[in-house]
């Protein structure tokens, strides 16, 4: 059991999530957008929007630091186990209260006002309940488990960061989930849920983030190329002659 | 030197009589679909009037276009780059629905199903966005013609400076319709803005185009185009805006706006313009001398130095003999009477007009003397200052100078044409006391008034040897339709585009005005053009299984 939970079902989620990208990427290039509704609303979305946002850039980070940087490091670096919790805890505080306060505010809006509610998709919907599901229960973890205490004392940094690298590098230690508490076995459940749903879902726009812009010129000029006319693309069968 | 070349176009003001036609063929071939009804790519309004959508022109608002910064460079309006990413999850200068209208429909339904009963029943009106009943406060073109005028048209932002003295004499006001489509900018704001770089400008003929492939709906487009002629398809969540019909363009038919313009009032042309000098041009420090400098732009076809430099640039030689034919030129150049809209946006835009002097005839008329002499038409126009600082504020920046230029030669043209209508020789010195000569007075009269198709579209083909491939022509193998088209979408945009050629129309309309549905329609083919994705339309998909076998 603990091997198809900690092995196997992430490995196929993993994998969902980079082909099901490809694939998508390939084939609906059309449909990969934030599918804004701000033309519909703007008061609530105003606040909620960047709060959720920001905030969700913050959860990311911590994200990578608390699982992507080995105690190791830190230690070399002569940060104790005490200031780093303190600074994870703080900052992961904020940037997780900002995100469940603009979640809120959006989840809101999306029931209440009509034109936002007709526009959401039954996907919107099961992406919504995942994504809320994922970020209700990290908050759980961050606030029963290290500052309430709830459970006992749990460093995830020598359990669930440990198994995630590994998963990464593909030599896995399921045991090291196995014996994690349970808010931090269903988060990570969850998670990986989502990430198999997150190819099929409006969550594709977060890889098309435009960081391009800031280097590009202001004026793109492009010329009606040679091998791609008017607005059909190439079509497949018999190549071309002339 | 680095000559590029620019569809553009030219709209005579005096001749649009505000029918609306352009907006609506424009929209039965583009934006008939969901998740566009609110959009209209041509918009006619009413001036004075708010516009679409409303108050569009009040840059301090909606901060689009571009500002001249301290340094002498150009700079978004809205901000830079980085000011751009950090507003990027909520754009705080996008204009929301209300600003230009809720789309609505009928509910027809209720008309034929509702049961017997005293009072007649009602097609209420229900809201396209939400499905609930609605009602309808605003729409495109809510003040026509003036209506409401006291109450709206007297908040238009370009009656600034002269507001009081017009609502002073708003029982005598002046009104006239201004068609609006996509400028095709120069320096466009809206590709500028784009995040994603989706928003490009062609460089052959310089149509400003959405890449729906690339477009993420960041929407900063929507609020960095000055004209708000962008706008967000709340379906697709994608940015759309008007194409310059450039499928029709290409082999060498005008836009739908222009072809359906009873008023004939639209020229369409090249302008050879140098691509290098775009910047410094449009980051001049006067707002008043951007008219000029937008003109010291554009190249003269004739001269043979830029002649040689478009051969060098890759300008086909056809398209450099369409320059020299170009009405458009002419109207810019050499009349030097259409004039460009709202250059103080420093965008460039390339659709000008010739602004109107029938506000000035009509009230010369009115007051009872000869609104074609040309005394009583110059005394005019030096006295009806509101009309022509309207103007002023439309086209030139406030700068009443060229405004004045523009008028008082449409007004020459009107007198010596009167002499020449009623048999008499044409007065040279009316043509003489606006600058021009005679022969010029009468060609300029030809273009204006009676110019046949081929001289008011003078559109050159995109090339000949890659004309299989156009859009509008398909004549592409057809063995490389198998498997071919854009399967993998569904809905109304699945498939390779429908070409929207005049064959098209002809279609549909005999579907439309057919006395009876063929049993068959089309022998089994499906009209995809107005299928919503909903339903299952007969012959679309193979039948079910199940109702094989039954």
């Amino acid at each position: 059991m603990d091997t198809f939970l900690w092995v196997v079902f992430p490995y196929l989620c993993l994998a969902t999530f980079v082909v099901g990208h490809l694939w998508r990427y390939r084939y609906d290039k059309f449909g990969w957008t934030t599918r804004s509704s701000q033309l519909y609303e703007n008061r609530l979305l105003r606040f909620g929007s960047p709060l959720f946002h920001f905030g969700m850039l913050g959860v990311v980070g911590g994200h990578v630091i608390g699982l992507l940087i080995p105690t190791a490091w830190t230690d070399f670096l002569g940060i104790d186990d005490h200031a780093y919790h303190l600074v994870a805890v703080i900052g992961g505080l904020a940037a997780g209260i900002a995100t469940v306060v603009g979640m809120v505010i959006l989840i809101y809006r999306r029931r209440t006002v009509g034109p936002v509610f007709s526009a959401t998709t039954n996907m919107d919907k099961v992406m919504y309940a995942f994504l809320g599901a994922v970020i209700v229960l990290g908050m759980w973890n961050t606030i029963a488990g290290s500052i309430l205490n709830l459970g006992g004392e749990y460093n995830y940094r020598e359990g669930v960061s440990v198994w995630y690298r590994s998963f990464l590098a593909f030599q896995p230690q399921p045991e090291l989930m196995a014996t994690a508490p349970i808010g931090f076995q269903l988060h990570a459940f969850v998670a990986f849920v989502l990430f198999a749903l997150w190819p099929f879902t409006r969550l594709v726009h977060v890889f098309s983030a435009p960081l391009g812009y800031l280097t590009r010129p202001y004026i793109v000029y492009r010329s009606r190329s040679t091998d791609r006319l008017g607005s059909t693309p190439p079509k497949r069968g018999w190549d071309r002659v002339g | 030197m680095r000559v590029m070349a620019q569809m553009a176009m030219v709209m005579n003001l005096d001749k649009c009589i505000g029918c609306h036609t352009c907006s609506v063929t424009c929209k039965q071939a583009w934006t008939n679909r969901a998740g566009t009804e609110y959009v209209w790519f041509n918009n006619v309004e009413t001036r004075p009037g708010l516009g679409y959508p409303r108050r569009y022109e009040d840059q301090d608002q909606w901060e689009g276009g571009w500002v001249r910064k301290r340094n002498g460079r150009l700079a978004l309006r809205a901000g830079g780059r980085f000011k751009k990413l950090l507003s990027i999850f909520s754009n705080p200068k996008m204009p929301s629905i209300e600003d230009y209208y809720e789309p609505w429909t009928y509910d027809y339904e209720t008309l034929v199903r509702a049961p017997a009963s005293d009072t007649f029943p009602v097609a209420r009106p229900k809201s396209l966005l939400s499905g609930e009943n609605m009602s309808i406060e605003w729409s495109a073109n809510w003040d026509d013609n003036l209506a409401g005028s006291g109450e709206h048209a007297a908040t238009d932002v370009m009656l600034k400076d002269i507001g009081e003295k017009v609502k002073l004499e708003f029982e005598q006001t002046f009104m006239f319709y201004l068609p609006r489509i996509c400028e095709h900018c120069l320096n466009p704001s809206c590709a500028a803005s784009c995040p994603s770089g989706a928003i490009y400008k062609r460089s052959e003929d310089g149509i400003v185009l959405v890449d729906q492939d690339r477009c993420r709906g960041w929407r900063m487009c929507i609020s960095g185009c000055p004209y708000k002629k962008v706008y967000f398809n709340h379906k697709t969540g994608k940015a759309e805006k008007c194409t310059f019909c450039y499928p029709r363009i290409e082999v060498g038919i005008p836009t739908v706006c222009s072809e359906t313009c009873v008023g004939r009032l639209r020229y369409i042309g090249l302008m050879l313009y140098d691509a290098d000098k775009v910047l410094e041009a449009a980051a001049v420090e006067d707002d008043h001398d951007l008219y000029e400098s937008q003109r010291s732009v554009f190249l003269d076809p004739n001269d043979p130095q830029v002649q040689r430099e478009a051969a060098a640039s890759g300008i086909p030689l056809d398209w450099v003999e369409a320059a020299k034919r170009s009405p458009v030129w002419k109207l810019i150049n050499t009349y030097k009477v259409a004039l460009p809209l709202h250059p103080e946006y420093r965008t460039m835009p390339m659709v000008w007009y010739i602004p109107p002097l029938s506000p000035v005839v009509d009230i010369i008329r009115d007051t009872g003397h000869d609104a074609e002499d040309k005394g009583n038409l110059f005394a005019a126009i030096e006295a009806l200052r509101i009309p022509i600082g309207y103007l002023a504020n439309l086209f030139t920046a406030g700068d009443i100078g060229p405004v004045d230029a523009v008028l008082r030669k449409l007004a020459a043209m009107r007198a010596y044409m009167r002499d020449i209508n009623l048999g008499d020789e044409g007065d040279d010195a009316i043509a003489e006391a606006v600058g021009m000569s005679g022969t010029d007075m009468y060609e300029m009269f030809r273009l204006l008034a009676i110019a046949k198709y081929d001289e008011r579209y003078v559109i050159p083909t995109a090339h000949a040897e890659q004309a299989h491939a156009l859009e509008e022509l398909a004549t592409d193998c057809p063995v490389s339709e198998y498997g071919g088209g854009q399967q993998d979408l569904f809905g109304e945009g699945s498939g390779t585009p429908t070409p929207v050629a005049v064959e098209n129309f002809r279609m549909l309309q005999d579907r439309q005005t057919a006395d009876h549905m063929p049993e068959n329609p089309m022998k089994g083919r499906v009209n995809l053009l107005n299928w919503d994705g909903k339903g299952r339309p007969g012959g679309l998909f193979p039948a079910r299984e199940e109702e094989d076998r039954r």
